[in-house]
């Protein structure tokens, strides 16, 4: 359909009525399990001056113009990947336990689990660790999908076990003697990029075993894959970063949080180099994260949750348009 | 020559690869949420009819196929070759016996079929979905017996034998689903 012309009936949604019902149901159910819990609710930019930097995320960049006779010049702003940064800022201004339920986007993402714009639910609380994390996502998954506790899985030990190799010491010559062995299908030209066979064979040989009979909280992520989570000083080290799967269903993201303003600095500058020899445009270094960080962020743990997820699995869809009413292709 | 992105990626593109034409019949976008973006496609060869599955990373492009469906009539046979015509433009297009594959069995003079070009020649053919065919030969039919489950193969005026029920005889005309090559009813006794 180019220029997107509408077909005759393109104007129904695409989710049933049931699913979105559901889908309010269950929207419910997030906000009284947190606020049964004494978290506030927050609502911060989704268009912002700032953005997350990830070798793999595209924020859209939207331009508020000056003069509505030059659309296209003025200032700058990005559409928000996640609300990870303005719910910092307002931990480092003195809130406790946070939650947002935020319209977040990402370019490019399209396809039977993800749609360029899509509800997030981000919390964080002050004080946690990794491990106090890991337990309030799993009483989320239990309470809301109605499933035993979550089984916890290290990384390494995932990997081990579903792909016979070390993920934090292997080579890319055994990354790849393992992918064909599984068998999994391996584009072309990933001879030296350590993480992309880590991507690789997560998804296609460990991810579908990962949350089968109950959830499985996967944690200890490499250090390379640390976004912004803090590293603990293992031999070797390790992101202090976990992943809820439902379902072989990647649901939700946590890390026990970066608190370091300079480390997020050298974080930045390198994923910047990486979307450059990448071909991807940079962006910015600089943002008001860094200098809450500066001012200090207390010690928390931060997760974000995928929600339309959430209902895909509550509700056994098998494409993301059955549980959004208007998806892309219909927006 | 088009390039597509793996952006551009979807069901229905027709690609080039190792210089021959696919059609892609399944993609999956598949993307750990901080990790590496991936394009799982399943291609159907559009010579060879076999099935690939190929992964490509974000960025990757693949060429487009010069890939054209026409609408063309069968003229005639002649020893090994398979003599077609275009409706519009009345050229003639020849396809060997193995380009055309089992199609032969439903080629009557003057059928319409559609056919695929590849840069400018001609690589597959397919019938319509049904076609009817006359009845030449077959054993004769137990009168009475219009039960379905019992069969018997018959000689079509094509030439090919299709597995009939029983009650059908010679001059019947029967109707013959092409992509299972199976019986589906009788049309005229």
């Amino acid at each position: 359909m180019p220029g997107g012309i509408a077909s005759a009936t393109d104007f129904l949604p695409s989710a049933p009525l049931g699913n979105l019902q559901l889908r309010a149901r269950l929207l419910r159910g997030v906000r009284e399990f947190f606020d049964r819990r004494g978290f506030l609710e927050v609502e911060t930019p989704i268009l912002s001056a700032d953005t997350v930097l990830d070798r793999h995320l595209d924020p859209l960049r939207v331009t508020l113009p000056a003069d509505p006779r030059e659309p296209d010049a003025g200032r700058m702003l990005w559409l928000q990947t996640s609300p990870e940064f303005g719910m910092k800022r307002l931990l480092a201004a003195g809130a406790t336990a946070i939650y947002q339920v935020a319209r977040v986007f990402r370019g490019g993402e399209c396809g039977a689990w993800h749609n360029p714009e899509f509800t997030m639910v981000e919390w964080y609380r002050v004080g946690d660790g990794m491990r106090e994390g890991m337990q309030l996502l799993s009483e989320l998954a239990e309470q809301l999908l109605s499933l035993d506790a979550a089984q916890r899985l290290s990384y390494r030990q995932a990997f081990l076990t579903h792909v016979g190799v070390d993920p934090l010491t292997a080579s890319d010559d055994q990354f790849c003697a393992a992918a064909r062995r599984l068998g999994a299908s391996v584009p072309d030209g990933l001879a030296d990029d350590a993480d992309a066979w880590r991507d690789l064979l997560l998804t296609e040989c460990v991810q579908p075993h990962l949350g089968r009979d109950r959830p499985t909280i996967l944690y200890d992520f490499p250090a390379s894959q640390a976004a912004l989570a803090r590293v603990r000083d293992d031999d070797p080290p390790v992101a202090e970063r976990f992943e809820l799967f439902v379902r072989g269903v990647e649901l939700a993201n946590g890390y026990h949080e970066l608190l370091d303003p300079d480390v997020l600095r050298q974080r930045n500058a390198s994923a910047n180099r990486q979307r450059r020899a990448d071909g991807k445009y940079p962006l910015p270094e600089d943002s008001r994260l860094l200098a809450a960080m500066q001012h200090g962020l207390p010690p928390c743990a931060g997760v974000a949750l995928g929600f339309d997820r959430l209902v895909m699995l509550a509700a056994n869809a098998r494409e993301i348009a059955e549980v959004i009413a208007f998806p892309i292709a219909r927006a | 020559m088009g390039v597509y992105k793996t952006s551009d990626f979807r069901k229905g593109l027709k690609v080039q690869i190792d210089g021959e034409p696919y059609l892609m019949i399944e993609m999956n976008f598949v993307k750990p949420g901080k990790g590496n973006a991936m394009y799982k496609c399943r291609l159907r060869n559009l010579i060879r009819g076999s099935v690939l599955d190929r992964t490509y990373k974000g960025g990757d492009s693949l060429e487009s196929a010069d890939v054209e469906e026409i609408e063309v009539q069968f003229l005639y046979r002649q020893v090994d070759t398979f003599v077609f015509m275009d409706n519009k433009s009345y050229e003639q297009y020849e396809l060997s016996a193995e380009q055309v594959d089992d199609n032969w069995k439903y080629l009557k003079e003057g059928m319409a079929c559609s056919m695929v070009l590849y840069n400018g020649s001609p690589i597959t053919m397919s019938p319509p979905n049904h076609v009817t065919l006359k009845v030449e030969y077959c054993e004769p039919g137990v009168k009475g017996d219009t039960a379905t489950n019992v069969t018997k193969p018959v000689k079509v005026e094509t030439g090919a034998e299709i597995i009939c029920p029983s009650f059908i005889n010679i001059g019947n005309v029967i109707k013959v689903d092409t992509r299972t090559g199976e019986y589906v009813e009788r049309v005229s006794t």
